[in-house]
């Protein structure tokens, strides 16, 4: 097992001509731990990957792994190795061949790689399946082989573009497991890109969240899903009710907003708003479909919104309620399935509440379109 | 779509024989023709199956040499034009998108410049390059084998071009990144990954060219110097003259071809029937089994019965003597000629009997003959054209009696030597001697 090695970018800019693919990007990743860049496709992530692979120089600033610049040093020179969108495993060599192709080209004998690669293949649970061409491989086994052939390199950092990306559900479930564990036995960095919420979610002990090449957060996975920064983070990152209006009072931490259509909600404020929310402002209120519940009480002085159910959607795991709040407002509510009769049934005129804890208020924003 | 009418089957049918009598037809005439003992390549009349032209060619200098400067030729090009379509295709994919136009019709050029074209301004060039460069008249730079490859390069580069362009387009250059950052440098990148990749189109190149080098004329016409290849010593020897082993050296190339098409596709069919049966990759690629390939493969009897009907033929060849044949032949011919000079003699005595009754006549073909005084030379001149066109058959005189018995005899004479107008070499009584 390695030590990590931790990656820095230093105010990192990359444009391809007039158009800026990386705006300005500081991020630290620490040595041994996994970090994902989470993002809609087409916004920067990929291209930070490459610069940290050293196929492409960033515009300005620096990259730094384990300390030492990286500017010049080309990627078949850096302690990284990369595993591709679509794999990118040679498909005229063979399983075998292919792990240990980093061994090959430094020139290693050929029994020693064999046996380096019979190593790998145990590892990746493909015990004797070296001899086979890429293409006799399903989509998992593939998978594998190229965490395999990245690892054979020995790297500090293991940089991932969406790998998983070309699996059905359960596969993509399987490695997202397998992966961390992985990244757990050898213990180096990993640098994973997705666009998948639930993957960066699950696997990460940071996640980078990406908009239009501008990084809007870096936290940990609960702190992304429970406390977003921006309101691209808070729509893109799990589902929302999103409830915008004009910050009516602040104190201590919460506020008061008069919404367009639901009235009044009282809220927590988003860390990152703290402060620089003022009374007067446009704002947005962040309601989670699961903190939404039936009032017990609907004459208290809690929040309280009036809504019609219009629909109802049965997923395993949760009940989704969809109803029609005052003038339109469409709101989501989940009620996880707890084997109890239901009280909602279509065309129900409910009363909704929710803890002010658990919803946030930020101020308006660009939210991530669907 | 298939129809059940009988009409467009025959139609079909019809259709089907004149497209391959006209696409194969001259390859098998020309083949027939090179077993035939008739001096000149002609399949009627049939004289006798023989095999001495084989000798012939194999005794032939020329074509010889013709076929070994072809080979170095052919080799030359195949090499220098691989390269540098290789080279050119690896720019055409890599250069900035608004250049590519532009050179992709640089490249491509050479292919719609005509060879002649390509020739001459080969054999400029290099003469140039050779004054600029002060070197004698016999440098390398002139010699002819050198400016043929290179002639011959700057097109079939071209088509080497397109063959890369065309496989390098399905190229995942994700592969080339990959391998870069495994720690492999740019040389190993290539050489591990593209090159393999590219073997197909590598092969298939080199066959391309080396066929396009082995064919041309145009182009070599201008740069061949003292190292005449294949094509330019049949042209020569058509000029002067041809006889069946040029159709011996077709009937060669053409089962050569044949054979080795037919194996390599014997070989892919075989190959795809293992892998859609899921035989592992190991058994397909591998050796070359006998008995598995004999199986219930239409293409492998007929390989084997082309390969049996060459070894036959070499053997028949060993065990069977045209001579006795010859021999008949050449007396079937003595006695048709003997036939036919009896047939004009008794014509001639025939027509004098005639002319004895009937008296002079204006239309009869002795009034191209002329008065007694102009006779002789009317016979010295008929050597050339049997006295059609001598000026003397111009003035018509009034035929008198006694010069009919000279016009008889100069009539004969014309005869004869009419045959002399082409050295007699196709006299027939010529083979006799």
């Amino acid at each position: 097992m390695k030590d990590g090695v931790s990656i820095e970018l230093q105010d990192v800019w990359i444009r391809f001509g007039d158009f800026v693919a990386v705006r300005e990007a500081n991020v630290h990743i620490d040595g041994g731990s996994f970090f994902s860049f989470l993002g809609p496709s087409g916004c920067g992530k990929t291209t930070i990957l490459r610069s940290v692979s050293g196929f492409l120089d960033p515009s300005e600033g620096k990259i730094l792994i384990g300390g030492k610049d990286m500017a010049g040093i080309g990627p078949n020179k850096r302690p990284t190795a990369l595993i591709f969108q679509n794999l990118a495993l040679f498909p005229l060599m063979k399983v075998w061949e292919n792990i240990t192709f980093s061994l090959e080209v430094q020139g290693v004998g050929k029994a020693a790689r064999r046996k380096r690669a019979d190593e790998l293949l145990d590892m990746i649970a493909l015990t004797g399946q070296g001899d086979k061409l890429p293409s006799e491989l399903s989509g998992g086994q593939k998978q594998r082989v190229a965490i395999a052939r990245a690892l054979c390199a020995e790297p500090d950092v293991l940089l991932l573009d969406e790998p998983l990306s070309a699996l059905d559900l359960k596969l993509r479930q399987h490695m997202r497991t397998e992966l961390r564990q992985i990244q757990k036995r050898v213990g180096i960095t990993f640098i994973y890109i997705t666009h998948d919420q639930g993957e960066a979610l699950t696997m990460s002990d940071s996640i980078a969240v990406m908009r239009h090449g501008i990084i809007d957060q870096i936290s940990d996975g609960e702190a992304i899903y429970d406390d977003p920064a921006t309101p691209f983070v808070a729509s893109f990152v799990g589902e929302n009710n999103v409830f915008r209006g004009k910050v009516k009072s602040i104190d201590n931490g919460m506020a008061v907003v008069a919404t367009n259509r639901t009235g009044d909600l009282r809220c927590r404020i988003g860390t990152a708003a703290l402060g620089n929310l003022q009374t007067g402002d446009d704002a947005m209120v962040f309601i989670r479909p699961e903190a939404l519940s039936i009032a017990a009480d609907a004459t208290d002085a809690g929040n309280h919104i009036k809504a019609l159910v219009i629909n109802e959607e049965f997923e395993g795991l949760a009940y989704h309620v969809f109803l029609e709040g005052d003038a339109g407002k469409e709101i989501k509510m989940s009620i996880t399935n707890q084997g109890k009769a239901r009280e909602t049934s279509m065309n129900k005129e409910l009363v909704l509440e929710f803890n002010p804890e658990q919803a946030i208020v930020l101020p308006f924003g660009e939210l991530a379109s669907e | 779509m298939k129809s059940n009418s009988p009409l467009i089957k025959i139609f079909l049918g019809l259709y089907l024989v004149i497209f391959f009598g006209y696409l194969l037809g001259p390859l098998v005439i020309m083949s027939i023709t090179g077993f035939n003992s008739n001096g000149f390549p002609r399949v009627a009349p049939w004289e006798c199956l023989t095999f001495e032209w084989f000798e012939v060619l194999s005794n032939d200098k020329r074509i010889i040499n013709g076929i070994t400067n072809s080979f170095i030729v052919g080799i030359g090009t195949v090499i220098l034009s691989v390269v540098m379509g290789l080279a050119g295709s690896l720019v055409l994919i890599q250069i900035w998108p608004k250049l590519r136009s532009t050179y992709y019709t640089i490249v491509i050029a050479p292919i719609l410049i005509p060879g002649v074209v390509l020739g001459i301004s080969t054999l400029v060039f290099w003469d140039r390059i050779n004054v600029m460069l002060g070197f004698s008249s016999d440098s390398f730079l002139h010699n002819g084998i050198f400016q043929t490859i290179l002639g011959q390069s700057t097109f079939i580069a071209s088509y080497c071009m397109l063959v890369f362009v065309a496989r390098l387009q399905r190229f995942d250059t994700g592969l080339t990144e990959a391998a870069l950052d495994l720690g492999a440098t740019n040389a190993q990148a290539f050489r591990k990954i593209l090159l393999p990749f590219l073997r197909p189109a590598i092969a298939s190149a080199a066959v391309l060219a080396f066929l396009a080098s082995f064919e041309n004329y145009n182009t070599t016409t201008f740069t061949f110097g003292k190292f005449p290849t294949l094509t330019i010593e049949l042209a020569q020897k058509v000029r002067y003259g041809i006889n069946p082993s040029i159709s011996v050296l077709a009937f060669i190339i053409v089962a050569l071809t044949i054979i080795g098409a037919l194996s390599f596709e014997i070989y892919q069919r075989r190959k795809q029937l293992a892998l859609a049966n899921g035989a592992p990759v190991g058994s397909v690629s591998g050796n070359f089994q006998l008995p598995k390939f004999m199986r219930g493969n239409p293409a492998s009897i007929v390989l084997l019965l082309v390969a049996l009907g060459g070894f036959s033929s070499i053997w028949f060849a060993n065990v069977y003597s045209p001579d006795a044949c010859k021999v008949e032949v050449r007396e079937q011919k003595r006695l048709i000629q003997q036939e036919q000079i009896e047939a004009i003699k008794q014509q001639q005595l025939l027509r004098q009997q005639e002319e004895a009754q009937q008296g002079p006549d204006i239309f009869s073909p002795d009034n191209s003959l002329v008065p007694k005084t102009d006779s002789e030379p009317a016979t010295q001149g008929g050597g050339s054209f049997g006295n059609v066109f001598a000026p003397q058959n111009l003035d018509e005189a009034g035929p008198e009696s006694d010069a009919k018995e000279d016009a008889g005899g100069s009539e004969a004479s014309t005869t004869n030597s009419g045959n002399s107008t082409f050295g007699n070499v196709f006299d027939p009584s010529n083979l006799d001697q």
